[in-house]
């Protein structure tokens, strides 16, 4: 155990985590702790049945649309079903903040009937 | 005390056309009869409804956009649930949002107008604005 402290001293800051919390679980044979599997990058954890999902871009984010407005139907049936629901952030790669205002903008817009509402399953 | 809001409105579309510019007028005399002030009405034209609303499947869009108090934008839902062409309606304060844009564009101009300027030459100095 001391030995795997020292090498992986050098190598990783915290000495007593990787002790603590190894991904791996009893093996010393590898020194070197994480597995690429074990810590999804950017897409947050599912329950390990991918590794990676290629990194999704908030498209507001990206292009720079600041006000989601009720009215742009067009922009806003890109993240609607064709059930009619409001698809996850998790698919689309919308961050959070966007996420909310694109939500409130698709009820309005439900509700002055240029958004279906959710229809047919 | 001056909001900003956005009345969206259906009217039937079986309505002829002399008889919206009535209701809008009626809307708009009373809007500033109370003190508010209609910005801008714009005439989306007939749409198909997303869903069947009073037996209907198309209807007029209208937008108006009024700056005023709150007690004004109840009067003028009040108005608008009692007449009978208007199937639905939807309000929406626009003010904050709009405040919001603003400052996010004075910021990102000041941020264009700073970059440019080590970096381009003083030969053309004249704060060129990327429009």
């Amino acid at each position: 155990m001391s030995d795997e402290r020292t090498h992986e001293g050098t190598a990783t800051a915290a000495a007593p985590e990787q002790s603590a919390a190894p991904t791996t679980p009893a093996p010393s044979h590898e020194t070197r702790g994480p597995r690429p599997g074990g810590r999804p990058g950017g897409g947050g954890r599912e329950g390990g049945r991918k590794y990676f999902r290629r990194k999704k871009v908030c498209k507001f984010c990206v292009e720079k649309i600041d006000s989601v407005n009720y009215k742009d139907v067009r922009l806003l049936a890109q993240f609607v079903a064709e059930s009619g629901k409001i698809v996850p952030r998790r698919l689309t790669g919308v961050c959070t903040p966007h996420q909310r205002r694109l939500s409130v903008a698709i009820k309005q817009a439900r509700n002055i009937a240029l958004l279906p509402h959710a229809g047919r399953a | 005390m001056q909001r900003t809001y956005e009345v969206m409105f259906i009217v039937r579309p079986d309505m002829p056309e002399e008889e919206i510019e009535k209701l809008i007028s009626t809307l708009e005399s009373q809007v500033s009869s109370t003190g508010g002030t209609v910005k801008n009405v714009e005439r989306m034209g007939k749409r198909r409804l997303a869903y069947v609303v009073r037996k209907f499947y198309e209807g007029m869009y209208i937008l108006l956009t009024v700056e005023g108090g709150g007690q004004l934008i109840h009067e003028l839902e009040r108005r608008l649930r009692v007449t009978e062409p208007v199937i639905k309606f939807i309000t929406v304060r626009v003010d904050e949002e709009q405040k919001r844009m603003a400052k996010i564009k004075a910021l990102r101009d000041a941020k264009r107008k700073a970059v440019p300027q080590p970096a381009a030459e003083p030969g053309t100095e004249t704060a060129p604005a990327t429009a």
